[in-house]
């Protein structure tokens, strides 16, 4: 494990907790150093606690772990909510002079740093710099120069004018004087800088960059907790481009437009969350059956109903699946890791290009808030290609005529795919429907013309199995007997797991499975491991049903429903306790 | 576009299941006018209809088209619409379709001002489910799930539209052939949302507003004193609850789409074949 360190700032939300935790990790990220952030937040504008949370290493970090080192405490609260983490030596910045802090309890064993936030920021042109003066002061703490952090203050507040920026980077250096000033002791940390060069950024944003760099230009969508950032990241950008964006009335409207422009030929998208796609399920149906292209992004958080919104949860996989009356084929896409966002949301456009049919591709909570450093070649666009499957145009429309010299969107083929001709095509002239329809799109109750349909839409998932390569990643030891299966985004606080897991002699072997449906057969693996845990963030196990349906063996469940995100540490010491055979009381969870 | 197109060029050679005498077969020879007779060609014209006897136009024109699910046709037009703004789109529906289901897109879509026309077959009743109130059937009109009547105010839909900002609010009777192709084609021809409220009676089910009820009861607007353009004018007979009217009862003649307001041009059917040439910079942002 690399030395990592762990930082948070903590206070009520309206704090500035977000930005001022945002200008930290961005500083970490300009220095060379690998970033990894959480959010701790509640389902409010103002008020309620909140906390953004650091970890940072030189090499690769893609978890967070029950520690922290140095916290910047706004409120009490932030202390009490945190206590688990902080250790022996843990470094709390407060101000005693808040009124709120004055009785501030530092718990023994630590270290309180009492730092006249407000008086020190006033001193530097206004109290609103408060938070970065406590930046400084953490600078000062972990041996951090304190350039880094002057650069991000330039790219957070460099719009705002050279004065305001001035002013910050004037308020930070007064935390680091102060520190270094009222306290001589080491502290121990030595946040070395290197010259790599990283960018940082969360599942969300990684799903619209995928979605501008894999063609996608229109998008509609309604705001919803924690699908938001997508339309966001989207709009003002994918306009360079071309393409527009589209606030809907609600999320009826948003698939139905999505749809609407995905006919006139764009690629196209909506995102939401377990409760839009419920209202989705209705056009779901006709998006299916019409054998519409269209990427549908579910960012999923706790259900059921209002669940907890602004928490961790992996539980919309059946209502993916198979939500919807009736039955059509959809692919369900999971990417597993932020820099996979990305990556499976340009897959998402060409899988559902090539093969007519709706994609769910899904985020959880944890993967869409939360921010990780890559370097920028992660993002490699020279590499992004464009399949656009099978599209006729004035010159080849006449293959898919009938006699009559009209079109057949839905023709019957070997491998299930039809032609698309996009509105404007002169001979593609086409209607579509949800309702049961032949070759040329007209309705039919045709018992023979019925089943053909069916038959042909489901071919689809045939072929794909045959052409793509729908495989999970393998992580660890390949000839354990322990193997350990999650999705979505459990890989990282697995990886780093089996980090402590090896500390402790344990070897297990680790499959993380970005594809849902179809999935890859892992009849084979689970055969040949004496032990198989399903690693997921819901109380049932729906992704462990999957793996037991496939494969006919039944295995072991680890699953966590308590709004919060896997820890690494955490994971490593629930694995090693099922297998040292303690685990009745995980296998009851399920 | 081609000038040589006919309007029988929009029909598709599908037999409609529409009752005989139905209105809605006015209705849809009226849009094939408006459509033929404002240069556009079935390979550029987009149709959108919605469940029930409205959303089976599709099937018998002859354009590209999608049938979709009950009260959503809009959204999915304004899809094509800002996808490829070359194509004519036109979405046809019920009054229940677009004024009970389908009511919160019918607002938003009058607002959002997308240039396309929305044509609502209005016959005061469900017809398809055989016989039951729609949102405009009269408060005292008795069917099978309303013995006693619905005992509500019928929505208004000329007000609806009115309240929402609307820039092109108009009505017509499908059976007054001339006047309501007129009608539909000027809704084609605005820039913006084209609204027409078409009375287009079922001759199964409502045996009060009938063909004779709307041919004793239409004013026809151009034959009294109306100015379109007046917002007064407009607003004084859209508000009138005793009068059926016919004609344009409004226009904004300062409508911009929503297309022009937000620089929405681009045919997004085309794209590269790989991630856009600077995508890169994107990468970069998050340095």
């Amino acid at each position: 494990m690399p030395a990592d360190f762990n930082w948070a700032i903590g206070g009520e939300a309206g704090d500035g907790i977000d930005s001022t935790g945002k200008i930290f990790a961005q500083a970490l990220s300009r220095a060379g150093r690998h970033v990894f952030t959480s959010k701790d937040f509640a389902s409010r504008i103002r008020g309620g606690y909140t906390a953004y949370k650091v970890r940072t290493s030189v090499e690769q970090v893609q978890s967070v772990v029950d520690r922290l080192d140095v916290l910047i405490a706004l409120t009490q609260r932030t202390i009490d909510e945190n206590l688990d983490e902080l250790h022996e030596g843990s470094v709390i910045i407060y101000d005693g002079e808040r009124t709120t802090m004055q009785d501030v309890e530092i718990p023994d064993e630590m270290v309180g740093l009492d730092v006249p936030l407000k008086s020190l920021a006033e001193d530097a042109g206004g109290a609103i710099m408060r938070n970065v003066v406590a930046l400084g002061a953490a600078c000062a703490v972990s041996d951090f120069p304190i350039e880094n952090l002057n650069s991000a203050l330039e790219k957070r507040f460099g719009d705002k004018g050279s004065a305001i920026v001035e002013n910050n980077m004037t308020a930070a250096r007064k935390g680091r004087d102060y520190v270094h000033e009222h306290y001589d002791q080491e502290f121990g940390y030595d946040l070395e800088c290197t010259d790599e060069n990283y960018v940082l950024l969360n599942g969300d944003e990684a799903i619209g960059m995928g979605a501008i760099a894999g063609g996608c230009r229109f998008y509609a969508g309604y705001p919803i907790t924690p699908a938001t950032n997508v339309m966001e990241y989207l709009t003002g950008r994918i306009e360079r481009y071309g393409g527009h964006v589209v606030q809907a009335e609600d999320e009826l409207s948003a698939i139905n437009m999505a749809l609407g422009a995905a006919r006139a030929g764009a690629r196209s998208m909506t995102a939401t969350s377990g409760p839009g796609i419920d209202l989705m399920a209705e056009t779901f149906g006709l998006v299916a059956t019409s054998e519409t292209p269209l990427v549908i992004c579910n960012v999923m958080r706790s259900g059921p109903s209002t669940g907890m919104p602004t928490k961790q949860e992996q539980g919309d996989l059946n209502a993916m699946l198979y939500g919807g009356h009736g039955e059509v084929p959809r692919f369900v896409l999971a990417p597993t890791t932020i820099a996979e966002c990305f990556h499976k949301t340009v897959e998402a456009f060409n899988l559902a290009e090539k093969y007519q049919l709706p994609v769910y591709l899904t985020a959880d909570l944890s993967l869409a808030v939360t921010e990780q450093t890559y370097p920028p070649e992660e993002f490699d666009m020279d590499a992004v290609e464009i399949e656009r499957g099978n599209v006729v145009d004035e010159e080849t429309v006449g293959e898919w005529q009938d006699d009559q010299g009209r079109f057949k969107p839905h023709a019957i083929t070997e491998d299930g795919i039809s032609p698309r001709a996009f509105p404007g095509t002169e001979g593609g002239v086409h209607m579509s429907t949800g309702l049961e329809h032949d070759e040329l799109g007209r309705r039919t109750e045709d018992t023979g013309m019925r089943v053909q349909q069916v038959d042909k839409r489901s071919r689809k998932v045939e072929t794909a199995k045959a052409r793509e390569p729908f495989e999970a990643r393998e992580f660890g030891d390949p000839d354990s007997e322990t193997l350990v299966i999650s999705w979505g985004s459990n890989e990282g606080a697995m990886r780093e797991a089996m980090v402590f897991l090896e500390e402790d002699g344990i070897d297990v072997r680790f499959l993380s499975v970005p594809y849902v449906f179809p999935r890859p057969d892992l009849t084979d693996d689970v055969e040949a491991a004496d032990e198989v845990i399903l690693v997921e963030c819901n109380a049932t196990g729906q992704f462990a049903d999957l793996i037991e349906h496939d494969t006919l063996t039944r295995v072991k469940r680890l699953n966590k429903y308590d709004g919060v995100r896997f820890k690494a540490d955490e994971l490593a010491e629930r694995i090693a306790a099922m297998l040292a055979g303690d685990g009745e009381e995980e296998e009851a969870t399920a | 576009m081609s000038s040589d197109v006919r309007f029988t060029d929009f029909k598709s050679d599908a037999q409609p299941t529409w009752c005989p005498g139905c209105g809605d077969f006015g209705t849809m020879n009226g849009m094939m006018k408006a459509l033929a007779e404002t240069g556009n060609s079935p390979d550029e014209t987009f149709i959108v209809a919605g469940i029930g006897c409205s959303g089976k136009i599709g099937t018998y024109m002859r354009s590209y088209a999608l049938h979709g699910v009950h009260g959503r046709a809009l959204p999915v037009g304004a899809g094509v619409k800002l996808a490829n703004p070359d194509i004519e789109v036109m979405v046809a529906g019920g009054d229940g379709d677009g004024y009970s289901i389908g009511a919160g897109h019918f607002v938003h879509a009058v607002r959002r001002n997308i240039d396309m026309t929305y044509v609502v077959m209005d016959n005061r009743i469900y017809g398809l489910t055989k016989g039951q109130a729609s949102p405009t059937s009269r408060e005292d009109f008795e069917t099978s799930t309303t013995p006693e009547g619905p005992q509500q105010p019928p929505v208004n839909p000329l007000a609806l539209a009115f309240a929402a900002s609307g820039t092109f609010i108009a009505q017509s009777f499908s059976t007054d052939a001339q006047r309501h192709a007129e009608i539909v084609k000027e809704a084609v021809e605005h820039d913006g949302f084209g609204f027409v409220n078409v009375f287009s009676p079922c001759v199964t089910f409502n045996d009060v507003d009938t063909y004779d009820y709307f041919r004793d009861h239409i004013v026809d607007l151009a034959e009294v004193d109306h100015d379109p353009t007046d917002y007064e004018d407009a607003r004084s007979r859209i508000l009138d609850p005793g009068s059926e009217y016919q004609g344009v009862l409004y226009r904004d003649e300062d409508s911009v789409p929503y297309e022009k307001k937000h620089g929405v041009d681009a045919n997004m059917s085309e794209i590269p074949d790989g991630a856009p040439d600077d995508a890169m910079d994107l990468v970069r942002e998050f340095y």
